[in-house]
């Protein structure tokens, strides 16, 4: 089942495409990080996906083909909006009450433990709570609902350090418990690095990178060597992104699977996945989508596990 | 997994019953009770202050009715009793107009104002109520409260002027600052006023500059019905005749020669020859030369081929007025609210 899945999908505002042909195809069981710096669409995407825009062009289905903002879809997807907005003058419980009565599932044991553990008082006015606990509070209505896909727009940009790690802490931990399906955008790669196992690297609009992480990683490489060599590469190699130095050259390539045969004098090392996020937003022409979400579409109605 | 076909899933979404609506009532009762407790607040104290001047009003009336036997002295009592407490209710109930306006424009214009305002629309809209069935749930309650609310203040409304109008006050019920007040109109406007407001709330997503607007719409509204709608609910009289039934509204009076409006300055030339200025068509002022024997200057313009045309309401026509009024208000309502739920299920957000 693809949780997220569109096709030629276009949001116009005004004269402006905030998103324009977006082609994707995400399976569930993932924790996908959607990255892409600011006005990249991110946000459109996510709003279109949970119903709270309709599209201008194209089509967006979610868990399997629900129209998104359908009932079903409603049903089974929990969205926290980016500053998580809660209901200032409500207090946690009053907000687990409205939360309850709102949705068909709601796990008030889970929720309950989940604010006791962080030390959330149910008596306390939502706008009172410190911007991290306004975010778990948010985090944990989400996920008592029992969704199955989580979708966070920019959960952490307000939060200090300490507070992303423990709000990641609860996402991984209902990852691991339920098996929910997580959906993650931010313009900060490195936050999500070690949670994602799928990336969705969008662009000006559009996306540009989709594919499973270690795909990915597995599909390009960086290779280093004399500068004066380099121009030969660039023509010959499906080369991402070239940076030069005055002796070396350091080039990401994406190789698709191609041997790890270096030139003489070349050095192949394998790629980090911010060195790559990077380097794909660094030239945001340059870029082909790679394999994954290509051959996804092919077949967009197929399961992908 | 297997392949889930689109079919299959649609199946599926219809198969989910819809959450029952009685889910909505804590929540909008916990959201807005701070709201209807300011409208209850806001006619409470001016239920307070009618009920007070109102009992003693009706005291100092009590001992006007039981003046017998009915003869000029009674109708002096009648006459200071309406000097010493008309003028004052009239401004009373002439503040009292702009009720309707502050429970529409504070009350209600931020009911949907505030969640866009402050985001919280991206949580409500994303639970699994759904944002129509969840905006029907918050306005239909909060629209009836309200008008409910004004309803029940009319009563009172109208018990309190009750001593006015039977000491024989000029202005009757149809006058425009009682009639808002009165019967069904009170009600009706404020329901028309929360439907101004949750819609200007949804349009302009702001909680101030709604509140703006719906003043400014209630005003708009209010003046045009005033002024160009209400006296066309039936078709006025008109009438030549001096004696207009008691507490009538008069929407028109004007003085006429040979089925043509008659100028000032054509009245003065008439009245010239008695000596008496006409200020207005309705006030003489008499001068050094003006015979003592003239009696009305009005009489002597009749006597002169004048005609004064006099264009009103009977006050017996207030409850088929307060059914027209009512009426469309109620209508107007329902399509501003029915807009209110079609823009939010269609706004983009």
């Amino acid at each position: 089942m693809n949780v997220i899945e569109s096709n030629g999908l276009g949001k116009r505002y005004g004269a402006n495409w905030a998103l324009r042909e977006c082609s994707l195809a995400i399976p569930d069981g993932h924790v996908v990080a959607l990255v892409g710096p600011n006005g990249a669409g991110k946000t459109t995407l996510l709003n279109l996906t949970v119903g709270l825009t309709t599209q201008t062009a194209g089509v967006v289905t979610v868990l399997g083909g629900l129209a998104a903002g359908s009932r079903g879809a409603l049903d089974g997807i929990a969205f926290v909006a980016q500053d998580t907005p809660l209901y200032r003058n409500l207090s946690a419980a009053d907000m687990l009450h409205v939360t309850r009565n709102l949705n068909r599932h709601f796990d008030d044991r889970y929720a309950r433990a989940r604010l006791a553990e962080l030390g959330i008082a149910l008596d306390r006015k939502a706008g009172k709570l410190s911007g991290g606990q306004q975010a778990q509070l948010a985090l944990t209505l989400a996920l008592a609902r029992r969704p199955e896909l989580l979708v966070l727009d920019e959960p952490m940009a307000m939060l200090d350090p300490l507070a992303r790690h423990d709000f990641m802490a609860t996402v991984m931990t209902a990852v691991a418990d339920h098996g929910v399906s997580v959906v993650l955008s931010s313009h900060v790669l490195a936050e999500l690095e070690r949670v994602a196992d799928y990336l969705v690297l969008m662009s000006g609009g559009s996306v540009q990178v989709a594919g499973e992480v270690e795909q990915l990683l597995a599909s390009h490489r960086v290779l280093t060597g004399p500068a004066s060599e380099a121009a030969a590469y660039t023509e010959r190699l499906n080369v991402v992104y070239a940076r030069r130095g005055e002796a070396q050259a350091h080039l990401l390539v994406r190789t698709d699977g191609m041997t790890d045969q270096a030139p003489p004098g070349w050095e192949v090392h394998p790629v980090s996945l911010e060195e790559l996020t990077l380097a794909y937003m660094r030239d945001p022409g340059a870029a082909a989508l790679p394999g994954p979400a290509r051959a996804a579409l092919a077949q967009p109605m197929e399961a992908t596990n | 997994m297997s392949t889930l076909t689109l079919p299959a899933r649609a199946e599926h979404d219809a198969s989910l019953r819809r959450l029952p609506w009685q889910r909505m009532a804590w929540i909008t009762w916990r959201q807005h009770r701070l709201t209807l407790a300011g409208v209850v607040a806001l006619l409470g104290v001016a239920a307070a202050y009618l009920l007070i001047t109102g009992l003693q009003m009706h005291d100092a009336y009590a001992a006007v009715a039981a003046c017998r036997p009915h003869s000029d002295i009674c109708g002096q009592a009648a006459t200071n009793f309406l000097d010493t407490y008309a003028p004052g209710v009239g401004w009373v109930l002439g503040l009292m107009q702009v009720i309707p306006a502050l429970i529409g424009a504070f009350a209600c214009a931020p009911v949907l104002a505030r969640e866009l305002e402050t985001g919280t629309y991206r949580y409500a809209w994303t639970q699994g109520f759904g944002r129509a069935r969840w905006t029907i749930a918050k306005l239909v309650p909060l629209a009836l409260a309200v008008t409910i609310a004004a309803g029940a203040f009319s009563v009172l409304v109208a018990w309190y002027v009750q001593p006015i109008f039977a000491a024989g006050d000029n202005n009757g019920p149809l006058y425009p600052t009682l009639f808002d007040l009165l019967g069904i109109a009170l009600a009706a406007w404020t329901l028309t006023a929360f439907a101004i407001g949750v819609l200007a709330g949804v349009l302009i997503r702001r909680v101030i500059p709604a509140i703006f607007a719906t003043l400014a719409g209630w005003a708009g509204l209010a003046f045009v019905t005033g002024l160009f709608l209400r006296p066309h609910y039936a078709a006025p009289v008109v009438t030549s005749s001096a004696d207009i039934p008691a507490q009538a509204w008069l929407i028109n009076q004007g003085w006429f020669r040979g089925g043509t409006p008659a100028s000032l300055d054509m009245i003065n030339s008439t009245l010239a020859r008695v000596d008496v200025r006409a200020l207005t068509p309705e006030l003489f002022q008499p001068g050094p030369a003006t015979p003592a024997s003239l009696g009305d200057p009005g009489q002597y313009l009749i006597q002169h081929g004048f005609t004064q045309l006099t264009t009103y309401q009977p006050a017996g026509r207030f409850w088929p007025f307060q059914l027209i009024e009512g009426s469309w208000l109620l209508a107007l309502s329902v399509v501003l609210i029915a807009a209110t739920v079609w823009v939010v299920r269609r706004r983009a957000a």
